[in-house]
Protein backbone atom coordinates (compact mmCIF):
# COMPACT_ATOMS: atom_id res chain seq x y z
CA UNK A 1 0.00 0.00 0.00
CA UNK A 2 1.25 3.46 -0.91
CA UNK A 3 2.21 5.56 2.09
CA UNK A 4 2.36 9.32 2.57
CA UNK A 5 4.22 11.06 5.39
CA UNK A 6 3.61 14.67 6.43
CA UNK A 7 6.55 16.32 8.19
CA UNK A 8 4.92 18.91 10.46
CA UNK A 9 6.69 22.07 11.49
CA UNK A 10 6.57 23.41 15.04
CA UNK A 11 6.62 27.15 15.65
CA UNK A 12 8.99 28.86 18.09
CA UNK A 13 6.33 28.75 20.83
CA UNK A 14 5.77 25.00 20.36
CA UNK A 15 2.54 25.16 18.34
CA UNK A 16 1.96 23.77 14.85
CA UNK A 17 2.70 26.13 11.99
CA UNK A 18 -0.25 27.08 9.86
CA UNK A 19 1.34 25.73 6.70
CA UNK A 20 1.53 22.27 8.29
CA UNK A 21 -2.26 22.29 8.79
CA UNK A 22 -2.64 23.07 5.08
CA UNK A 23 -0.15 20.40 3.99
CA UNK A 24 -1.85 17.83 6.24
CA UNK A 25 -5.25 18.70 4.75
CA UNK A 26 -3.89 18.32 1.23
CA UNK A 27 -2.15 15.03 2.08
CA UNK A 28 -5.37 13.64 3.57
CA UNK A 29 -7.25 14.47 0.36
CA UNK A 30 -4.54 12.76 -1.73
CA UNK A 31 -4.53 9.70 0.51
CA UNK A 32 -8.30 9.48 0.08
CA UNK A 33 -7.94 9.55 -3.72
CA UNK A 34 -5.07 7.07 -3.69
CA UNK A 35 -6.31 4.74 -0.98
CA UNK A 36 -2.95 5.40 0.63
CA UNK A 37 -1.80 5.07 4.19
CA UNK A 38 -1.11 8.46 5.78
CA UNK A 39 0.71 9.63 8.90
CA UNK A 40 2.49 12.64 10.31
CA UNK A 41 5.63 13.33 12.28
CA UNK A 42 6.73 16.33 14.34
CA UNK A 43 10.16 16.97 15.86
CA UNK A 44 10.60 19.73 18.45
CA UNK A 45 12.14 20.43 21.83
CA UNK A 46 8.68 19.66 23.21
CA UNK A 47 6.46 18.36 20.39
CA UNK A 48 3.35 17.74 22.51
CA UNK A 49 1.20 20.64 21.36
CA UNK A 50 2.28 20.59 17.71
CA UNK A 51 1.79 16.80 17.44
CA UNK A 52 -1.66 16.99 19.04
CA UNK A 53 -2.59 19.79 16.64
CA UNK A 54 -1.33 17.76 13.67
CA UNK A 55 -3.35 14.77 14.86
CA UNK A 56 -6.40 16.98 14.38
CA UNK A 57 -5.75 16.56 10.66
CA UNK A 58 -4.18 13.11 10.35
CA UNK A 59 -5.04 9.65 11.71
CA UNK A 60 -1.62 8.93 13.23
CA UNK A 61 1.17 11.25 14.33
CA UNK A 62 4.60 10.47 15.77
CA UNK A 63 5.91 13.05 18.25
CA UNK A 64 9.67 13.16 18.62
CA UNK A 65 11.08 15.14 21.52
CA UNK A 66 14.52 16.47 20.64
CA UNK A 67 15.89 18.53 23.53
CA UNK A 68 18.91 19.54 21.41
CA UNK A 69 16.67 21.73 19.26
CA UNK A 70 16.60 24.26 22.09
CA UNK A 71 20.09 25.47 21.16
CA UNK A 72 20.58 24.10 17.65
CA UNK A 73 19.14 25.22 14.35
CA UNK A 74 16.15 23.04 13.50
CA UNK A 75 16.37 21.66 9.92
CA UNK A 76 19.40 19.38 10.50
CA UNK A 77 17.83 18.00 13.67
CA UNK A 78 14.48 17.42 11.98
CA UNK A 79 15.90 15.79 8.84
CA UNK A 80 18.02 13.46 10.95
CA UNK A 81 15.20 12.52 13.33
CA UNK A 82 12.58 11.83 10.61
CA UNK A 83 14.97 9.99 8.27
CA UNK A 84 13.85 6.43 9.01
CA UNK A 85 10.15 7.34 8.88
CA UNK A 86 10.81 9.18 5.63
CA UNK A 87 12.64 6.20 4.15
CA UNK A 88 9.69 3.97 4.98
CA UNK A 89 7.21 6.31 3.25
CA UNK A 90 6.71 6.50 -0.51
CA UNK A 91 5.89 10.20 -0.60
CA UNK A 92 6.87 12.93 1.84
CA UNK A 93 4.99 16.23 1.99
CA UNK A 94 6.16 19.36 3.77
CA UNK A 95 5.55 23.07 3.71
CA UNK A 96 7.62 25.26 1.42
CA UNK A 97 8.74 27.38 4.40
CA UNK A 98 12.40 28.27 5.05
CA UNK A 99 12.83 25.27 7.38
CA UNK A 100 10.72 23.04 5.12
CA UNK A 101 12.93 23.78 2.12
CA UNK A 102 16.07 23.03 4.11
CA UNK A 103 14.63 19.75 5.43
CA UNK A 104 13.52 18.75 1.90
CA UNK A 105 17.00 19.41 0.51
CA UNK A 106 18.64 17.34 3.24
CA UNK A 107 16.19 14.44 2.89
CA UNK A 108 16.60 14.45 -0.88
CA UNK A 109 20.36 14.05 -0.48
CA UNK A 110 20.05 11.41 2.24
CA UNK A 111 17.42 9.35 0.41
CA UNK A 112 18.45 10.10 -3.18
CA UNK A 113 14.86 11.08 -3.92
CA UNK A 114 13.50 13.73 -6.22
CA UNK A 115 11.78 16.86 -4.99
CA UNK A 116 8.94 18.80 -6.61
CA UNK A 117 9.06 22.22 -5.05
CA UNK A 118 6.63 25.02 -4.23
CA UNK A 119 3.54 23.09 -5.31
CA UNK A 120 0.55 25.31 -6.05
CA UNK A 121 -1.70 22.29 -6.53
CA UNK A 122 -1.38 18.51 -6.17
CA UNK A 123 -3.55 15.79 -7.74
CA UNK A 124 -3.20 12.05 -7.67
CA UNK A 125 -2.74 9.82 -10.71
CA UNK A 126 -0.78 6.75 -9.68
CA UNK A 127 1.41 9.12 -7.63
CA UNK A 128 1.31 12.83 -6.96
CA UNK A 129 0.94 15.11 -9.98
CA UNK A 130 2.29 18.46 -8.90
CA UNK A 131 1.43 21.87 -10.31
CA UNK A 132 4.21 24.42 -10.03
CA UNK A 133 4.26 28.05 -11.00
CA UNK A 134 7.19 28.87 -13.31
CA UNK A 135 8.76 32.21 -14.21
CA UNK A 136 6.85 34.11 -11.57
CA UNK A 137 3.46 32.81 -12.64
CA UNK A 138 3.83 33.05 -16.43
CA UNK A 139 3.42 29.30 -16.77
CA UNK A 140 1.95 26.49 -14.70
CA UNK A 141 3.82 23.20 -15.16
CA UNK A 142 2.58 19.76 -14.12
CA UNK A 143 5.21 17.25 -13.03
CA UNK A 144 5.46 13.80 -11.53
CA UNK A 145 8.14 11.57 -10.07
CA UNK A 146 9.95 9.19 -12.39
CA UNK A 147 10.05 6.44 -9.75
CA UNK A 148 7.47 5.49 -7.16
CA UNK A 149 8.68 7.90 -4.50
CA UNK A 150 9.51 11.54 -3.91
CA UNK A 151 9.32 14.68 -1.79
CA UNK A 152 6.84 17.53 -2.34
CA UNK A 153 7.04 20.98 -0.77
CA UNK A 154 3.76 22.90 -0.79
CA UNK A 155 3.36 26.68 -0.93
CA UNK A 156 1.33 28.39 1.80
CA UNK A 157 -2.33 29.24 1.11
CA UNK A 158 -2.68 26.59 -1.64
CA UNK A 159 -5.43 24.78 0.27
CA UNK A 160 -7.68 25.79 3.15
CA UNK A 161 -6.90 23.79 6.27
CA UNK A 162 -9.74 21.56 7.39
CA UNK A 163 -9.49 19.28 10.45
CA UNK A 164 -10.36 15.59 10.08
CA UNK A 165 -13.78 14.39 11.24
CA UNK A 166 -12.06 12.57 14.10
CA UNK A 167 -8.70 13.38 15.66
CA UNK A 168 -5.92 10.81 15.21
CA UNK A 169 -3.54 9.23 17.65
CA UNK A 170 -0.23 10.63 18.90
CA UNK A 171 2.64 8.28 19.62
CA UNK A 172 5.73 9.57 21.41
CA UNK A 173 9.14 8.43 20.20
CA UNK A 174 12.66 9.30 21.22
CA UNK A 175 15.03 11.17 18.94
CA UNK A 176 17.33 8.60 17.42
CA UNK A 177 19.42 10.38 14.86
CA UNK A 178 19.08 8.63 11.52
CA UNK A 179 21.89 10.59 9.95
CA UNK A 180 25.02 12.24 11.19
CA UNK A 181 24.36 15.83 10.11
CA UNK A 182 26.69 18.36 11.72
CA UNK A 183 24.73 20.30 14.34
CA UNK A 184 24.86 24.08 14.12
CA UNK A 185 24.60 25.95 17.42
CA UNK A 186 22.20 28.84 17.96
CA UNK A 187 24.10 31.24 20.20
CA UNK A 188 21.38 33.89 20.28
CA UNK A 189 17.78 34.38 19.16
CA UNK A 190 17.03 38.02 18.48
CA UNK A 191 13.50 39.40 18.20
CA UNK A 192 13.45 42.68 16.34
CA UNK A 193 11.03 45.40 17.33
CA UNK A 194 10.38 46.06 13.67
CA UNK A 195 9.31 42.45 13.07
CA UNK A 196 5.90 42.30 11.42
CA UNK A 197 3.44 39.49 10.75
CA UNK A 198 4.85 36.95 8.27
CA UNK A 199 3.62 37.58 4.75
CA UNK A 200 3.87 34.10 3.23
CA UNK A 201 0.80 32.79 5.02
CA UNK A 202 -1.26 35.99 4.98
CA UNK A 203 -4.68 35.98 3.28
CA UNK A 204 -4.53 39.74 2.83
CA UNK A 205 -1.40 41.78 2.17
CA UNK A 206 -1.12 45.56 2.03
CA UNK A 207 2.19 46.43 0.42
CA UNK A 208 4.05 49.71 0.05
CA UNK A 209 6.66 50.77 -2.47
CA UNK A 210 8.77 53.71 -3.43
CA UNK A 211 5.70 55.95 -3.51
CA UNK A 212 5.20 55.52 0.25
CA UNK A 213 8.25 57.74 0.63
CA UNK A 214 9.34 57.22 4.25
CA UNK A 215 9.15 55.19 7.44
CA UNK A 216 6.33 57.49 8.53
CA UNK A 217 4.53 56.80 5.28
CA UNK A 218 4.49 53.11 6.16
CA UNK A 219 2.20 53.90 9.11
CA UNK A 220 -0.60 54.30 6.59
CA UNK A 221 0.27 50.91 5.07
CA UNK A 222 0.26 49.35 8.55
CA UNK A 223 -3.06 50.95 9.46
CA UNK A 224 -4.69 49.69 6.28
CA UNK A 225 -3.26 46.21 6.90
CA UNK A 226 -4.66 46.26 10.40
CA UNK A 227 -8.08 47.46 9.25
CA UNK A 228 -8.21 44.67 6.65
CA UNK A 229 -6.79 42.02 9.00
CA UNK A 230 -3.75 41.55 6.79
CA UNK A 231 0.04 41.67 6.85
CA UNK A 232 2.39 44.40 5.64
CA UNK A 233 4.52 43.76 2.56
CA UNK A 234 6.90 45.89 0.55
CA UNK A 235 8.68 46.24 -2.73
CA UNK A 236 12.44 46.14 -2.88
CA UNK A 237 12.68 49.92 -3.25
CA UNK A 238 11.04 50.37 0.17
CA UNK A 239 13.32 47.76 1.77
CA UNK A 240 16.45 49.26 0.20
CA UNK A 241 15.42 52.64 1.58
CA UNK A 242 15.30 51.13 5.06
CA UNK A 243 11.60 51.85 5.63
CA UNK A 244 10.74 48.23 6.38
CA UNK A 245 12.76 45.03 7.07
CA UNK A 246 13.85 42.66 4.31
CA UNK A 247 11.63 39.93 5.80
CA UNK A 248 8.62 41.76 4.34
CA UNK A 249 10.02 42.07 0.81
CA UNK A 250 7.96 40.55 -1.98
CA UNK A 251 9.51 39.71 -5.33
CA UNK A 252 12.37 38.04 -7.10
CA UNK A 253 14.94 38.16 -4.29
CA UNK A 254 12.31 38.38 -1.57
CA UNK A 255 9.25 36.24 -0.96
CA UNK A 256 6.62 34.86 -3.30
CA UNK A 257 3.09 35.27 -2.01
CA UNK A 258 -0.38 34.24 -3.12
CA UNK A 259 -2.87 36.06 -0.90
CA UNK A 260 -6.59 36.44 -1.60
CA UNK A 261 -6.13 40.24 -1.68
CA UNK A 262 -3.03 42.23 -2.56
CA UNK A 263 -3.40 45.97 -2.02
CA UNK A 264 -0.39 47.76 -3.53
CA UNK A 265 0.33 51.35 -2.53
CA UNK A 266 2.87 53.33 -4.50
CA UNK A 267 4.26 50.19 -6.18
CA UNK A 268 4.96 50.45 -9.90
CA UNK A 269 4.85 46.68 -10.44
CA UNK A 270 8.16 46.14 -12.22
CA UNK A 271 8.85 42.54 -13.26
CA UNK A 272 11.06 41.88 -10.20
CA UNK A 273 8.07 42.67 -7.95
CA UNK A 274 5.43 41.18 -10.20
CA UNK A 275 6.95 37.67 -10.05
CA UNK A 276 6.40 37.70 -6.29
CA UNK A 277 2.72 38.58 -6.27
CA UNK A 278 0.99 38.21 -9.60
CA UNK A 279 -0.79 35.02 -8.61
CA UNK A 280 -2.72 36.87 -5.88
CA UNK A 281 -6.44 36.28 -6.38
CA UNK A 282 -7.36 39.96 -6.35
CA UNK A 283 -4.93 42.82 -6.93
CA UNK A 284 -5.89 46.40 -6.12
CA UNK A 285 -3.37 49.19 -6.70
CA UNK A 286 -3.23 52.85 -5.81
CA UNK A 287 -0.74 54.72 -7.96
CA UNK A 288 -0.33 58.23 -9.24
CA UNK A 289 0.95 56.98 -12.59
CA UNK A 290 -1.79 55.51 -14.80
CA UNK A 291 0.92 53.99 -17.01
CA UNK A 292 2.67 52.08 -14.19
CA UNK A 293 3.16 48.39 -15.13
CA UNK A 294 0.89 47.35 -12.25
CA UNK A 295 -2.06 48.94 -14.07
CA UNK A 296 -1.67 46.22 -16.71
CA UNK A 297 -2.32 43.29 -14.40
CA UNK A 298 -4.20 44.64 -11.37
CA UNK A 299 -7.93 43.98 -11.12
CA UNK A 300 -8.61 47.52 -9.99
CA UNK A 301 -6.38 50.57 -10.13
CA UNK A 302 -7.04 53.86 -8.43
CA UNK A 303 -5.16 56.64 -10.18
CA UNK A 304 -4.36 59.08 -7.42
CA UNK A 305 -2.23 60.12 -4.46
CA UNK A 306 -1.97 57.24 -2.00
CA UNK A 307 -1.85 59.70 0.90
CA UNK A 308 -5.28 60.99 -0.11
CA UNK A 309 -6.85 57.71 -1.26
CA UNK A 310 -5.35 55.55 1.51
CA UNK A 311 -6.85 57.49 4.44
CA UNK A 312 -10.17 57.68 2.56
CA UNK A 313 -10.19 53.87 2.20
CA UNK A 314 -9.36 53.60 5.89
CA UNK A 315 -12.25 55.91 6.80
CA UNK A 316 -14.62 54.01 4.53
CA UNK A 317 -13.58 50.66 6.06
CA UNK A 318 -14.04 52.05 9.57
CA UNK A 319 -17.44 53.51 8.77
CA UNK A 320 -18.56 50.10 7.45
CA UNK A 321 -17.41 48.24 10.52
CA UNK A 322 -18.42 51.20 12.70
CA UNK B 1 43.64 33.95 4.64
CA UNK B 2 40.18 32.79 3.74
CA UNK B 3 39.32 30.42 0.90
CA UNK B 4 35.75 30.73 -0.24
CA UNK B 5 33.93 28.84 -2.99
CA UNK B 6 30.82 30.60 -4.28
CA UNK B 7 28.24 28.52 -6.18
CA UNK B 8 26.84 30.60 -9.01
CA UNK B 9 24.10 29.74 -11.48
CA UNK B 10 23.34 31.31 -14.84
CA UNK B 11 19.63 32.12 -15.06
CA UNK B 12 17.61 33.74 -17.83
CA UNK B 13 17.60 37.46 -17.07
CA UNK B 14 14.33 37.92 -15.13
CA UNK B 15 14.21 41.54 -16.30
CA UNK B 16 13.91 40.33 -19.90
CA UNK B 17 10.58 38.59 -19.16
CA UNK B 18 11.44 36.43 -22.18
CA UNK B 19 11.79 33.08 -20.37
CA UNK B 20 10.17 30.06 -21.99
CA UNK B 21 10.31 26.28 -22.07
CA UNK B 22 11.53 24.05 -24.90
CA UNK B 23 9.05 21.68 -26.61
CA UNK B 24 10.19 18.93 -24.20
CA UNK B 25 9.47 21.21 -21.23
CA UNK B 26 13.00 22.11 -20.27
CA UNK B 27 14.11 25.65 -19.58
CA UNK B 28 14.99 27.23 -22.93
CA UNK B 29 18.34 28.72 -22.03
CA UNK B 30 18.60 30.55 -25.34
CA UNK B 31 15.40 32.54 -24.88
CA UNK B 32 16.83 35.21 -22.59
CA UNK B 33 20.37 36.43 -21.91
CA UNK B 34 22.06 34.55 -19.03
CA UNK B 35 22.91 36.52 -15.88
CA UNK B 36 24.28 35.48 -12.48
CA UNK B 37 21.31 34.48 -10.33
CA UNK B 38 20.44 37.49 -8.14
CA UNK B 39 20.84 35.78 -4.77
CA UNK B 40 24.17 34.26 -5.88
CA UNK B 41 25.47 37.77 -6.56
CA UNK B 42 24.74 38.79 -2.96
CA UNK B 43 26.68 35.73 -1.77
CA UNK B 44 29.56 36.61 -4.10
CA UNK B 45 29.61 40.20 -2.85
CA UNK B 46 29.75 38.97 0.76
CA UNK B 47 32.69 36.74 -0.19
CA UNK B 48 34.51 39.63 -1.91
CA UNK B 49 34.13 41.85 1.18
CA UNK B 50 35.36 39.09 3.50
CA UNK B 51 38.42 38.41 1.36
CA UNK B 52 39.16 42.14 1.20
CA UNK B 53 39.04 42.23 5.01
CA UNK B 54 40.86 38.96 5.81
CA UNK B 55 42.87 38.20 2.68
CA UNK B 56 42.33 35.05 0.70
CA UNK B 57 40.81 33.84 -2.54
CA UNK B 58 37.48 33.11 -4.14
CA UNK B 59 36.65 30.30 -6.52
CA UNK B 60 33.31 30.52 -8.35
CA UNK B 61 31.85 27.13 -9.22
CA UNK B 62 29.06 26.69 -11.73
CA UNK B 63 27.39 23.68 -13.32
CA UNK B 64 25.83 24.69 -16.58
CA UNK B 65 25.93 24.44 -20.31
CA UNK B 66 24.62 27.66 -21.75
CA UNK B 67 25.72 30.82 -19.95
CA UNK B 68 28.40 29.29 -17.72
CA UNK B 69 31.21 31.26 -19.35
CA UNK B 70 29.29 34.55 -19.26
CA UNK B 71 28.52 34.35 -15.54
CA UNK B 72 32.00 33.11 -14.67
CA UNK B 73 33.58 36.03 -16.58
CA UNK B 74 31.35 38.49 -14.76
CA UNK B 75 32.21 36.98 -11.35
CA UNK B 76 35.93 37.14 -12.20
CA UNK B 77 35.49 40.77 -13.27
CA UNK B 78 33.81 41.52 -9.92
CA UNK B 79 36.94 40.16 -8.21
CA UNK B 80 36.76 36.37 -7.88
CA UNK B 81 40.13 34.64 -8.20
CA UNK B 82 39.27 31.73 -10.49
CA UNK B 83 36.37 29.89 -12.02
CA UNK B 84 35.45 26.22 -12.23
CA UNK B 85 32.85 25.22 -14.80
CA UNK B 86 31.34 21.75 -14.78
CA UNK B 87 29.83 21.11 -18.16
CA UNK B 88 28.79 17.95 -19.98
CA UNK B 89 26.12 17.20 -22.55
CA UNK B 90 24.79 14.47 -20.25
CA UNK B 91 23.95 17.12 -17.63
CA UNK B 92 21.09 18.64 -19.64
CA UNK B 93 17.84 18.07 -17.75
CA UNK B 94 19.55 17.46 -14.39
CA UNK B 95 17.27 17.55 -11.37
CA UNK B 96 18.12 18.92 -7.93
CA UNK B 97 19.54 15.60 -6.68
CA UNK B 98 21.88 15.32 -9.69
CA UNK B 99 22.93 18.94 -9.48
CA UNK B 100 23.79 18.52 -5.80
CA UNK B 101 25.83 15.36 -6.51
CA UNK B 102 27.80 17.06 -9.27
CA UNK B 103 28.50 20.19 -7.23
CA UNK B 104 29.52 18.05 -4.25
CA UNK B 105 31.94 16.07 -6.46
CA UNK B 106 33.43 19.28 -7.83
CA UNK B 107 33.80 20.68 -4.30
CA UNK B 108 35.68 17.56 -3.19
CA UNK B 109 38.45 18.62 -5.58
CA UNK B 110 38.73 22.10 -4.07
CA UNK B 111 40.13 23.45 -0.83
CA UNK B 112 37.96 25.88 1.07
CA UNK B 113 37.00 27.28 4.45
CA UNK B 114 33.53 28.39 3.38
CA UNK B 115 31.10 27.61 0.58
CA UNK B 116 28.54 30.30 -0.24
CA UNK B 117 25.39 30.02 -2.33
CA UNK B 118 22.32 32.14 -3.01
CA UNK B 119 19.24 31.08 -1.05
CA UNK B 120 17.33 30.24 -4.22
CA UNK B 121 17.40 30.88 -7.95
CA UNK B 122 15.03 33.09 -9.89
CA UNK B 123 14.35 30.39 -12.50
CA UNK B 124 13.73 27.27 -10.41
CA UNK B 125 13.06 28.88 -7.00
CA UNK B 126 13.72 25.46 -5.44
CA UNK B 127 16.24 26.66 -2.90
CA UNK B 128 17.29 23.19 -1.85
CA UNK B 129 20.36 22.25 -3.88
CA UNK B 130 22.73 23.91 -1.38
CA UNK B 131 21.16 22.05 1.57
CA UNK B 132 21.63 18.82 -0.37
CA UNK B 133 25.26 19.70 -1.20
CA UNK B 134 26.03 20.40 2.48
CA UNK B 135 24.40 17.10 3.43
CA UNK B 136 26.37 15.10 0.85
CA UNK B 137 29.65 16.67 2.03
CA UNK B 138 28.83 16.55 5.75
CA UNK B 139 29.29 20.32 6.01
CA UNK B 140 27.63 22.41 8.72
CA UNK B 141 24.84 24.32 6.97
CA UNK B 142 23.54 27.82 7.69
CA UNK B 143 20.76 29.27 5.52
CA UNK B 144 18.85 32.55 5.10
CA UNK B 145 22.00 34.47 5.96
CA UNK B 146 21.80 38.23 6.47
CA UNK B 147 25.37 38.52 7.79
CA UNK B 148 28.42 36.23 7.73
CA UNK B 149 31.31 36.69 10.16
CA UNK B 150 34.17 34.16 10.09
CA UNK B 151 36.63 33.92 12.96
CA UNK B 152 39.86 32.66 11.44
CA UNK B 153 41.61 31.99 14.75
CA UNK B 154 38.76 30.00 16.23
CA UNK B 155 38.03 28.43 12.81
CA UNK B 156 34.32 29.17 13.23
CA UNK B 157 31.76 31.23 11.36
CA UNK B 158 28.87 33.21 12.82
CA UNK B 159 25.80 33.67 10.66
CA UNK B 160 22.70 35.75 11.19
CA UNK B 161 19.84 33.54 9.98
CA UNK B 162 16.63 35.45 9.30
CA UNK B 163 13.81 34.10 11.51
CA UNK B 164 10.08 34.89 11.54
CA UNK B 165 10.61 37.41 14.37
CA UNK B 166 14.09 38.75 13.68
CA UNK B 167 17.20 36.63 13.39
CA UNK B 168 19.06 33.78 15.04
CA UNK B 169 22.81 33.93 15.48
CA UNK B 170 24.30 30.60 14.40
CA UNK B 171 27.80 29.37 15.03
CA UNK B 172 29.43 26.57 13.08
CA UNK B 173 32.95 25.20 12.69
CA UNK B 174 34.65 25.80 9.35
CA UNK B 175 34.49 24.52 6.68
CA UNK B 176 30.78 25.29 6.45
CA UNK B 177 28.21 26.06 3.75
CA UNK B 178 26.22 29.30 4.00
CA UNK B 179 23.22 30.16 1.83
CA UNK B 180 22.75 33.93 1.66
CA UNK B 181 20.04 36.45 0.91
CA UNK B 182 19.75 39.97 -0.46
CA UNK B 183 20.16 41.22 3.13
CA UNK B 184 23.92 40.57 2.72
CA UNK B 185 24.19 43.76 0.69
CA UNK B 186 24.21 45.19 -2.80
CA UNK B 187 26.66 43.58 -5.25
CA UNK B 188 29.29 45.77 -6.90
CA UNK B 189 29.56 46.47 -10.60
CA UNK B 190 32.71 45.16 -12.28
CA UNK B 191 35.23 47.96 -12.83
CA UNK B 192 37.01 48.39 -16.14
CA UNK B 193 40.18 47.25 -14.39
CA UNK B 194 38.33 44.20 -13.09
CA UNK B 195 37.04 43.37 -16.57
CA UNK B 196 40.57 43.61 -17.99
CA UNK B 197 42.04 41.52 -15.15
CA UNK B 198 39.38 38.84 -15.61
CA UNK B 199 40.73 38.01 -19.07
CA UNK B 200 43.88 36.48 -17.65
CA UNK B 201 42.27 34.67 -14.71
CA UNK B 202 42.15 30.90 -14.55
CA UNK B 203 38.99 29.08 -15.69
CA UNK B 204 39.00 25.33 -15.19
CA UNK B 205 36.52 23.14 -17.07
CA UNK B 206 35.45 19.77 -15.74
CA UNK B 207 33.41 17.04 -17.41
CA UNK B 208 31.52 14.25 -15.68
CA UNK B 209 34.37 11.88 -16.56
CA UNK B 210 36.81 14.23 -14.79
CA UNK B 211 34.63 13.97 -11.68
CA UNK B 212 34.21 10.18 -11.92
CA UNK B 213 30.49 10.66 -12.46
CA UNK B 214 30.18 9.40 -16.04
CA UNK B 215 28.32 6.26 -14.94
CA UNK B 216 24.80 7.54 -15.65
CA UNK B 217 24.13 8.26 -11.95
CA UNK B 218 23.61 11.96 -12.67
CA UNK B 219 22.20 14.12 -15.46
CA UNK B 220 19.01 14.14 -17.49
CA UNK B 221 18.79 10.37 -17.82
CA UNK B 222 18.92 9.94 -14.04
CA UNK B 223 16.25 12.56 -13.43
CA UNK B 224 13.87 11.66 -10.61
CA UNK B 225 11.16 14.01 -11.86
CA UNK B 226 9.51 14.65 -15.18
CA UNK B 227 7.44 17.52 -16.50
CA UNK B 228 4.14 16.35 -18.02
CA UNK B 229 2.97 19.60 -19.55
CA UNK B 230 2.81 23.36 -19.10
CA UNK B 231 0.02 25.79 -19.63
CA UNK B 232 -0.59 29.47 -19.23
CA UNK B 233 -2.55 30.42 -16.13
CA UNK B 234 -6.06 31.73 -16.76
CA UNK B 235 -5.78 35.31 -17.98
CA UNK B 236 -6.64 38.00 -15.44
CA UNK B 237 -9.79 39.96 -16.10
CA UNK B 238 -9.45 43.44 -17.59
CA UNK B 239 -8.27 46.12 -15.21
CA UNK B 240 -10.91 48.48 -13.84
CA UNK B 241 -9.49 52.00 -13.63
CA UNK B 242 -10.87 54.39 -11.03
CA UNK B 243 -10.21 58.12 -11.18
CA UNK B 244 -11.81 60.91 -9.26
CA UNK B 245 -11.99 62.39 -5.79
CA UNK B 246 -10.35 60.29 -3.05
CA UNK B 247 -13.63 59.78 -1.16
CA UNK B 248 -15.41 58.51 -4.25
CA UNK B 249 -12.48 56.31 -5.25
CA UNK B 250 -12.30 54.89 -1.71
CA UNK B 251 -16.01 54.04 -1.76
CA UNK B 252 -15.54 52.27 -5.06
CA UNK B 253 -12.54 50.28 -3.74
CA UNK B 254 -14.36 49.21 -0.59
CA UNK B 255 -17.49 48.25 -2.55
CA UNK B 256 -15.27 46.19 -4.89
CA UNK B 257 -13.67 44.40 -1.91
CA UNK B 258 -17.09 43.72 -0.42
CA UNK B 259 -18.37 42.39 -3.75
CA UNK B 260 -15.47 39.92 -3.78
CA UNK B 261 -16.12 39.05 -0.14
CA UNK B 262 -12.68 40.23 0.92
CA UNK B 263 -14.07 42.33 3.78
Amino acid sequence: MTSILVVGEATADGGLSRISTEVATLARTLAGQAGADISGIVVATDPTVAATDLAGYLPAVTAIADPAEADHVAPQRVASAVLEAARAADYILLGASPDGRDVAGMLSALLGRGVLVNAVGVDWDDGPVVEMSAFGGKLITRSRFAGGSGIVTVRPTVVTAEPAAEPGTVTAASAEPGADLPAVTVVDRVAEASAAAPIEEARIIVAGGRGVGSVDGFRLVEELAEALGGAVGASRAAVDSGWIPYSQQIGQTGKIVKPRLYLALGISGAIQHKVGMQTAETIVAVNRDPDAPIAEFADLVVVGDLFAVGPAILAELRSRSG
Amino acid sequence: MLRIVVLIKPVPDPASAAERLTPDWRLDRTAAPPVINGNDEYALEAALKLVEAHGGEITVLTMAGHGATDVTRKALAMGATRGVIVTDDALAGSDAVSTARVLAAALRELEYDLVFAGIDSSDGVGGLVHAAVATLLGLPYCSYAARIEPNLEARTVRVRRISPVGYDVLEAPMPALVAGTQALGEPRYPSLKGIMAARSKEVITRSLADLDLADGSVGGRASTTQVLDAKQPPARAATRVVRGAPDEAAREVVAFLAERRLI
